[in-house]
């Protein structure tokens, strides 16, 4: 770059202005574009489906209490990381997730896998006060989720946006988002159309409070399905090769 | 140099135009509020992660709210009132003409920008989040800033127009730099779909992968632009100003920019090596963030070498040392954060406090730092004053925040590699040695160290705020022959 040619830069702010945009738009076309463009980014995998309405409400908790502060969704592929956690993340799995939750700390473990390793009591209790079942636990309480009910209202709503950003739910899906919610959470429930529109929804009384549909029971109910979509035996490590 | 520049940074304009002072000063003071609030919400969720009882089991003092509110206030609040302070200061006394679009638009910026925060933060502590970091605020509030953003853009083009210098001033160059660049990033990362007009919510147009390269294009271009680029501009302005030295090479600073903005860039991918991200964009990240080692170095071997030949003002004059120690904490993270980009290094590192700590050698080191000597610089400029009421307390500031700083990012250091080498050990059996919850146990002792450091740092401020308060009032403290550039010569002999 001649220094001469400078002078004729600094002094045309027009030009300096295009010249940075320009100089500063490259790296980020370069690096994103293909991430949408090239097929082989995310895995063809069997399994991963778009949340149910209970778990969407339950990770929209997740996110609005601000778990991702502390807890990563991202298993790394290492031998300790699979040995503590579980398979390594792939980007498949988090297809759906309107925003990413891979996350940036481990203040607390990785969660992206915690579905189904305990019991809806067991996260029941924990998340009411964490030092009751793991003494040495720094995590805050959140005995409050328990105490408010769940904002079901608009959670038809919820699901219609997500189909603007590619989510493919259906009409029927969202048709019935509202009874879907409310039936997962209810074990005495009728709720077979749950899980055939919802392979996998994992259905139960999450807080131990048959009369009452609370946040903690939306939170659990995503706990519980987080990492549980894939099953990663039908899969060798070639196979899942970027 | 031409000599035209020269005049402009080294000697008051000849026949002085009517700048734009109060909004200058209303940033000033808005710089030192949120400094203060951000800083004592991150001493207050410091000692939340040493003592989880402070949550209290109440939803808006819960850690996973505040610290939200804790990053935006230093970075948002308290970053970028400094820079907006600074950068309508400079870019007035550069091109020695008023702010562009008059005092009524400069206003509508301040009390623009002020509400775009107060806006993110009750958001964050009532729940409302995009959850995504740094870019945490809501699509109403995305809005109004994208609002106040192009404004400011206008204002500060404008004014650059109307110069009456033939050349624009490198900070100028800088502060261009962060404008644009933060108002593509912010506009891009922030597309999202509201669940519905009268609601809060809204869920981002991209999932996965692809959001998560795009926040981190994001997030650590709001490193490389808002916190880094845009006090560079700061840095270009203030320390030839204090140090009543031109800047060292002129050369340099043409290189450094365009190969400092043309590199950040590229390095986002560098937060999230092996994960589900393709790995030939891992790859690039981490080539780009090493690269870019060289420009960083570029701009602080600027800054530092413009005291060549005048080094003995650092033992008098305790506002140059703010700035030059806060060029040396960028020169100490801009080479840190190369290194922790290198794949193997970042296995260990991420996901660990050893990030916690490289963030604040940045935050407190460069950018706390190089702002409270912009502010220790602006204030008696702007309220003509003919020096800071108390020299003694700048430098009783400066040792106690330095104090805090090295307190916090040594015991981050140690707690992250700490927890790295625990999660990864192996007993003789081959299993796992520690349980998860056993690391976490093993923080405590460091996440109190961090906590005093962050005292001590929340301490040096609260002085700072009493001293300029003094020198706004009028006041002089009787401290032998001081001047605005430290202690008089004659009287440090």
């Amino acid at each position: 770059m001649s220094l001469i040619k400078h002078k004729f830069v600094e002094t045309n702010i027009s030009l300096m202005t295009v010249l940075v945009l320009v100089t500063v738009a490259i790296g980020g076309i370069v690096e994103l574009v293909p991430l949408f463009t090239i097929e082989s980014t995310i895995e063809k995998v069997r399994g991963v489906r778009p949340y149910s309405p209970l778990e969407l409400a339950g990770r929209n908790i997740y996110i609005r209490e601000g778990c991702y502060n502390c807890h990563s969704q991202m298993v790394r592929p290492f031998r300790d990381e699979v040995e503590r956690y579980g398979h390594y993340s792939i980007a498949a799995e988090s297809m759906y997730d309107h925003p990413f939750q891979w996350g940036s700390k481990r203040t607390g473990p990785d969660l992206a896998r915690v579905g189904g390793k305990y019991s809806n009591d067991w996260h029941d209790l924990h998340l009411k006060n964490p030092r009751a079942v793991v003494p040495e636990s720094i995590m805050p309480g959140y005995p409050f989720l328990a105490e408010s009910d769940l904002d079901v209202a608009d959670i038809a709503d919820h699901l219609k946006a997500l189909t603007y950003v590619g989510v493919p739910y259906s009409e029927e899906m969202i048709a019935a988002a509202h009874d879907d919610l409310v039936a997962q959470a209810d074990p005495d429930g009728d709720w077979d159309a749950v899980q055939e529109r919802y392979p996998g929804a994992v259905v139960g009384d999450f807080d131990g409070d048959p009369t009452r549909l609370t946040e903690m029971d939306a939170l659990i109910a995503y706990l519980q399905m987080l990492g549980t979509l894939v099953d990663f035996s039908q899969y060798d490590a070639d196979a899942l090769r970027q | 140099m031409s000599a035209s520049q020269a005049s402009a940074v080294m000697g008051e304009p000849v026949g002085t135009p009517q700048y734009n002072e109060t909004v200058v000063r209303c940033f000033t003071v808005a710089t030192m509020f949120w400094g203060v609030t951000a800083f004592t919400v991150g001493v207050f969720i410091a000692l939340q992660l040493a003592f989880p009882l402070l949550n209290f089991d109440v939803s808006f003092l819960s850690f996973g709210r505040l610290r939200p509110l804790h990053t935006s206030a230093a970075i948002f609040a308290f970053g970028g009132n400094a820079l907006l302070a600074t950068s309508l200061h400079v870019v007035q006394r550069t091109c020695r003409t008023p702010l562009y679009g008059g005092p009524e638009v400069a206003m509508f910026l301040f009390w623009g920008y002020q509400l775009f925060i107060v806006m993110a933060a009750l958001g964050y502590v009532t729940g409302i989040t995009q959850g995504k970091e740094y870019a945490e605020p809501e699509w109403y509030v995305d809005l109004w800033l994208t609002l106040v953003w192009v404004v400011y853009l206008i204002v500060f083009l404008g004014t650059i127009m109307r110069r009456k210098e033939p050349h624009i001033y490198v900070a100028n160059w800088f502060y261009l730099a962060f404008i644009v660049t933060v108002a593509m990033l912010h506009v891009v990362n922030n597309i999202s779909m509201p669940v519905s007009f009268f609601g809060a919510k809204s869920y981002s147009l991209f999932s996965g992968v692809q959001d998560a390269l795009t926040q981190w294009w994001y997030g650590h271009n709001a490193v490389g632009f808002f916190l880094t680029a845009g006090f560079l501009g700061m840095m270009y302005y203030i320390i030839p100003k204090q140090a009543q030295r031109p800047v060292y090479s002129y050369r340099l600073s043409i290189v450094h920019f365009w190969s400092l903005i043309f590199l950040y860039i590229w390095a986002g991918p560098h937060h999230l090596h092996y994960t589900a991200l393709p790995e030939w964009a891992q790859t690039l990240g981490m080539v780009f963030s090493v690269m870019l080692w060289m420009p960083s170095w570029g701009g602080m071997i600027n800054g530092i070498m413009t005291l060549s030949g005048a080094w003995e003002k650092l033992r008098t004059d305790p506002v140059l040392r703010f700035m030059v120690t806060a060029v040396a904490f960028y020169g100490m993270s801009t080479f840190e954060g190369p290194l922790m980009s290198v794949r193997a290094v970042n296995s260990l590192s991420h996901y660990t406090d050893w990030t916690i700590g490289h963030v604040h050698s940045g935050a407190l080191g460069w950018v706390a730092l190089i702002s409270f000597g912009a502010v220790y610089y602006l204030v008696p400029v702007l309220w003509n004053r003919d020096r800071l009421y108390s020299i003694k307390l700048v430098a009783w500031h400066y040792w106690i925040s330095t104090i805090g700083i090295i307190l916090y990012i040594t015991s981050m250091w140690v707690s992250g590699i700490l927890q790295g080498l625990m999660w990864r050990s192996y007993d003789d059996l081959g299993f796992l040695q520690y349980s998860f919850v056993e690391t976490v146990a093993a923080m405590h002792p460091f996440y109190v160290i961090r906590a005093i450091g962050g005292v001590f740092f929340l301490l040096g401020s609260l002085i700072m705020v009493y001293n300029l308060i003094r020198t706004i009032q009028g006041h002089t403290r009787e401290e032998g022959a001081v001047t605005r550039f430290g202690v008089a010569p004659a009287a440090a002999e």
